[in-house]
């Protein structure tokens, strides 16, 4: 544990919630020990596209323990989230059970709801449903071509010309396939309803947002509805916005005057709450002899459901990345039979990236010209992306690239392919650069200052695994002095002061000044009561000038005296004879300070592949990534956000890929066993450096956000180190034996 | 899951009497009655019986319970010291939690992976025979290349008994009939037109336990497993290799190959094209042509072809180089 005090922050501070959550006290969504709840258990599509003929409900209903058998035919409708109250959003615009169309494989069209799961489940396989199927667009190629004008378009320059006339060109399209979350902790909710009062325990990303959404589409008063969450088994985007199960949840909760808990088994995880979708893009670099861009052009097509329009912005980093005078970004959508996509890590950007950041190796390879070199060329001292051009609030990338250079080795590469080898296999060095736009959002927070010493803050944010807990607790001790193990943090809790969702990597940045502010204001709480206290040491009679105090070791003492000539802050409070004092701050970024200036994070990633020819065999050798993102508040769980990024990078480029049946548009691979995440053994020992360059603009901490940074270039460097290895460009994700083999890899897209 | 009955079996003779799916590790049989995939009326679950042995055989060789867990006979002594074949096949499979689970006899009849297999919504002639294999023209990146029909092509999936077919294992039953030993090699059907029928057991008869051969001494043996990743996963191709070598003349081999076949594939084929030459990598891609003529790729399959051919000229450089 880290000393109070200023140099806890930035310190490697173990989370504060680790033991309750290696202990196994934590409580995920369904650990909640409610009495007398109801299971609900989805019966869900097993088609793509079809109209609901009948349900027949008739022997499940028979069955021991049902309650009550929820679908179109007998729930009244839920309204449609309105996305009025500070763009509260929803998974999927349409609510469940709306009406009797099926968009999607895997779409809730009823819920069993039953004394015990087990009984819920045997039900819900006996509810026969009959449907009239219509053949389901699953690929892209079943889909209508993109209409009307895209749904992104930007433009700077005359891109088409400079492309035209570019004397070095790249014309190359790449596919990412749909990827899928897959959080340890399953899509959950526990709905419980006292009178008109509706407790939802929940794992999300968002509680204030679950909140809106559960009260918009039932119809309930914003003040009427409780969302709780103080874990969250992981979200990765995936639990940004509520799903259809947390309305069923209360739909069936109301029904049956009972709690109901239903859960999202891992096979409708991949159907039924979002998914990376899958993007088709075309990327146009155009550049001089010598390495000067000269042109860009990317061009995307992606899916998106038949009731959203989801939009996956992966031109964004493209306009923003090098400086190029002459640029066009398009992206147009089209619509399949598969459930609404959804953030996952990095959205917009990581998908981005890939084309940008291989066609980049590929150019560099046609220039017979270093990439860091070529990127170092086309390095964008503004962000080109506005116009006019915006400075960045703080760019440090030309550091990283070095610090990559230097740490891996770089200057050690043979650019030829094929020529580095260790023992019998081949290796491949590839690099890419990463970004992602740092952000910052309004947040209220309250701090306690406890007679008993001890201090509790409470927001209604909420800790995802990413450290927000201990992130709380470090800056109260840091403004206090108070050790970490007497300060209690308190979030995911809707009824708390109204706190940010954990989403973009920016929860950090806009925490950290309202947890400052609030501690401030308890901390003059306390100075002031320390002053009008009578039996305090600083007591000041009417009329007298009270001296000036200040709070430093947990204890109260005169501004310019040591703190050891104090006394404990909870002595002002017992004398006073009161529990507690508080302070409350909400803070906001200043809006005139938006236009002026660009505030992204920025990275290196550096990898290394090992193949071994004989046997088509490709492995992760090394991975390191040199990440410029302000000050970090925990070196510990800053780095812990780093290397897990990695690990889902390898993942992306080297194993995932949700494969459709394009005859009903089930996902084939809808469990752990088949839809592939890296194990251990696919992991090498990965390295990660902060180059810590505090960007004030964002806050007075400097820190900007880490959770996806470090995933955004790792699928481009891997792939980019295995085209060094194998000499083959791999433009389709994931990686594939088939690569290397040549032969034909499945391609279901 | 459908309701069944479940009862402990306290003997092989009652066990064979009691005319239910015996239930060993239920890592296969639990995973897909929960999926509605096996829907048995009567479960016998068979743990109490006394096979967890693994003992040697007076005159040489191995013999090995039916209910002995993957992982203590991946760590036994005598396995890793001469039977490291099986060992390291044991050990590729599945994870660690799986293997304390999963058994000698349960492995073998371990059912496939095939995604339309494992999904009640699909036509799937070994799971419904009649109605159909959704494999055939579906995602078939997975599936077999040899002994495929036009009614299936669902790979086998044991690892496990890739390497037994390469170790001449023999299987023992119990039945109502009495007691049988089976080469291993007759043990498994390919699909034909009854892919529903996997291998020659009749109705209640009960594994009891498998025999391994001794190996002559100066015998080597090495199990290579391919995939998409590192660890748990299934075999895209697999080669087991028991081998005795002579100088530079290979003297005895055996040759079964995993992930590419309907059941566990001993190539007769390439072990004709070896013995009795000599061990170089030029022979060893010729036998592994042979084991690979007959191959049949479908649609997304066909890389595995050549995949198994690296697989095996791998395996057999690895167990035939001279330190």
């Amino acid at each position: 544990m880290g000393t109070p005090g200023n140099s806890i922050i930035g310190a490697a501070v173990s989370r504060i919630d680790g033991p309750a959550k290696v202990s196994g006290k934590a409580q995920y969504a369904l650990d909640h020990p409610l009495d007398n709840v109801a299971y609900g258990v989805g019966v869900a599509s097993t088609v793509g596209n079809a109209r609901i003929a009948s349900i027949d409900t008739s022997t499940a209903e028979r069955m021991p323990g049902v309650l009550a058998i929820l679908h179109h035919g007998n729930t009244e409708p839920l309204f449609r989230p309105a996305e009025q109250l500070e763009h509260s959003r929803a998974g999927e615009i349409r609510p469940p059970f709306e009406d009797d169309q099926v968009y999607y494989y895997g779409q809730f069209v009823a819920l069993v709801v039953a004394n015990t799961f087990e009984q819920a489940k045997d039900a819900a396989s006996r509810v026969q449903i009959h449907y009239d199927v219509s053949k389901p667009a699953v690929l892209l190629s079943d889909a209508p071509p993109p209409q009307g004008p895209p749904r992104i378009h930007y433009s700077r320059g005359d891109a088409d010309q400079a492309f035209e006339s570019a004397p070095v060109k790249i014309d190359e399209t790449y596919v990412i396939p749909v990827e899928t979350h897959n959080p340890m902790e399953m899509h959950a909710t526990i709905a419980a309803w006292d009178r008109d009062k509706l407790t939802l325990y929940a794992t999300t990303q968002g509680v204030v947002n679950y909140q809106k959404v559960l009260s918009e589409v039932l119809g309930t008063p914003l003040e009427n509805v409780n969302v709780i969450s103080p874990f969250c088994g992981s979200g990765f985007g995936g639990k940004l916005f509520p799903w259809p199960q947390s309305m069923l949840a209360a739909l069936a909760a109301k029904r049956v005057h009972r709690p109901v808990a239903v859960q999202v088994p891992r096979s409708l995880m991949f159907t039924t709450v979002g998914h990376r979708p899958l993007t088709q893009q075309r990327m146009r670099l155009g550049a001089t002899e010598d390495g000067k861009l000269v042109a860009i052009q990317h061009d995307v097509v992606q899916p998106t459901s038949m009731v959203d329009v989801y939009v996956e912005g992966c031109t964004g980093v493209t306009t923003m990345l090098y400086d190029c005078a002459n640029l066009t970004a398009n992206q147009q959508l089209v619509r399949l039979n598969i459930g609404t996509p959804t953030p996952m890590r990095g959205p917009g950007i990581v998908p981005g990236l890939f084309p940008l950041e291989s066609a980049m190796d590929e150019l560099a390879i046609q220039l017979k010209m270093d990439p860091i070199e070529l990127r170092l060329k086309n390095y964008a001292e503004q962000d080109e992306s506005y116009s006019p051009p915006r400075p960045w609030s703080s760019k440090h990338l030309r550091e990283c690239y070095q610090t990559g250079v230097e740490r891996f080795g770089w200057s050690k590469r043979n650019p030829q392919v094929g020529s580095m080898r260790s023992g019998n296999e081949i290796l491949g060095w590839g690099m890419a650069s990463s970004t992602w736009h740092a952000g910052r959002g309004s947040a209220t927070v309250r701090v306690r200052l406890n007679a008993d010493g001890t201090a509790r803050a409470s927001c209604a944010t909420q800790d995802i695994g990413t450290g927000t807990y201990t992130i709380f607790a470090q800056v109260v001790s840091q403004k206090t002095g108070i050790p970490l193990d007497k300060i209690q943090v308190v979030l995911g809790d809707s009824s708390l002061p109204n706190g940010p969702t954990s989403g973009g990597s920016t929860t950090t940045a806009t925490v950290l000044p309202a947890i400052a502010r609030a501690t401030e204001a308890a901390i003059n709480s306390v100075l002031d009561a320390a002053t009008r206290t009578p039996g305090s040491p600083f007591f000041a009679q009417e009329g007298a000038t009270a001296p000036k105090l200040a709070m430093a070791n947990g204890r109260v003492h005169i501004a310019d005296q040591p703190p050891a000539s104090g006394v404990p802050f909870e002595q002002i409070l017992t004398t006073r004879r009161i529990a507690a004092l508080d302070g409350e701050a909400r803070t906001s970024p200043d809006p005139a300070d938006e236009h002026k200036v660009s505030s992204h994070s920025f990275g290196a990633q550096f990898m290394e592949v090992a193949w071994d020819p004989g046997i088509a065999r490709l492995r992760v050798t090394r991975a390191l990534t040199v990440i410029d993102a302000g000050s970090i508040i925990n070196k510990k769980a800053g780095t812990n956000q780093i290397l897990g990024a990695v690990v889902m990078g390898i993942g992306m480029a080297m194993l995932e890929e949700t494969i459709y049946d394009p005859r009903n548009a089930k996902p084939l691979n809808n469990n752990f066993a088949d839809y592939l995440v890296a194990t251990n053994a696919d992991v090498p020992e990965l390295e990660c450096v902060f180059v810590e360059y505090p960007d004030y603009h964002l806050n007075e901490y400097g820190a900007r956000g880490i959770g996806e940074i470090g995933l955004a270039g790792v699928a481009p460097a891997l792939i980019n180190a295995i085209h060094h290895a194998t000499g083959v460009r791999v433009r389709r994700l994931p990686f594939r034996v088939e690569d290397v083999l040549g032969a034909e890899k499945a391609t279901v897209i | 899951m459908q309701t069944f009955r479940y009862s402990q079996a306290r003997s092989v003779e009652g066990a064979v009497r009691s005319s239910g799916t015996f239930l060993a590790g239920g890592t296969t049989l639990v995973d897909l009655m929960k999926l509605d995939v096996l829907q048995p009326n009567a479960v016998v679950d068979i743990n109490p019986l006394p096979l967890a042995q693994v003992e040697a055989l007076p005159g040489g060789g191995l013999r090995i319970g039916a209910m002995v867990r993957n992982s203590d006979l991946a760590n036994h002594a005598t396995v890793r010291e001469q039977y490291a074949v099986l060992s390291e096949a044991l050990l590729s499979g599945a994870s660690p939690q799986l293997r304390n689970m999963a058994t000698t006899g349960g492995n073998l009849l371990q059912k496939t992976r095939c995604y339309y297999y494992r999904d009640t919504n699909y036509a799937c002639n070994k799971r419904q025979p009649g109605s159909g294999c959704s494999a055939i023209d579906g995602y078939n990146r997975i599936h077999a290349v040899l002994g495929g029909s036009a009614d299936c092509v669902a790979t086998h999936p044991s690892d496990m008994a890739v390497a037994m077919m390469a170790l001449e294992a023999t299987v023992h039953t119990q039945g109502a009939q009495g007691q049988r030993a089976i080469a291993l090699d007759q043990f498994y059907l390919v699909p034909g037109m009854t892919p529903d029928k996997e291998n020659v057991l009749l109705p209640g008869e009960l594994i009891t336990h498998v025999t391994l051969p001794a190996l002559a001494a100066g015998t080597r043996s090495h199990y290579l497993k391919l995939r998409d990743r590192a660890q748990y996963e299934f075999a895209l191709a697999s080669a087991a290799v028991v081998v005795r070598v002579s100088g530079r003349r290979i003297e005895r081999v055996r040759i079964a190959l995993g992930g590419v076949g309907t059941k566990p594939w001993r190539s007769a084929e390439a072990e004709r094209a070896l013995e009795g030459r000599d061990a170089t990598t030029e022979n060893f891609r010729r036998a592994a042509d042979a084991a690979m003529a007959d191959a049949k790729p479908l649609r997304y399959n066909g890389f595995k072809i050549e995949l198994a051919k690296r697989a095996l000229v791998r395996t057999l450089e690895t167990t035939t180089q001279t330190a």
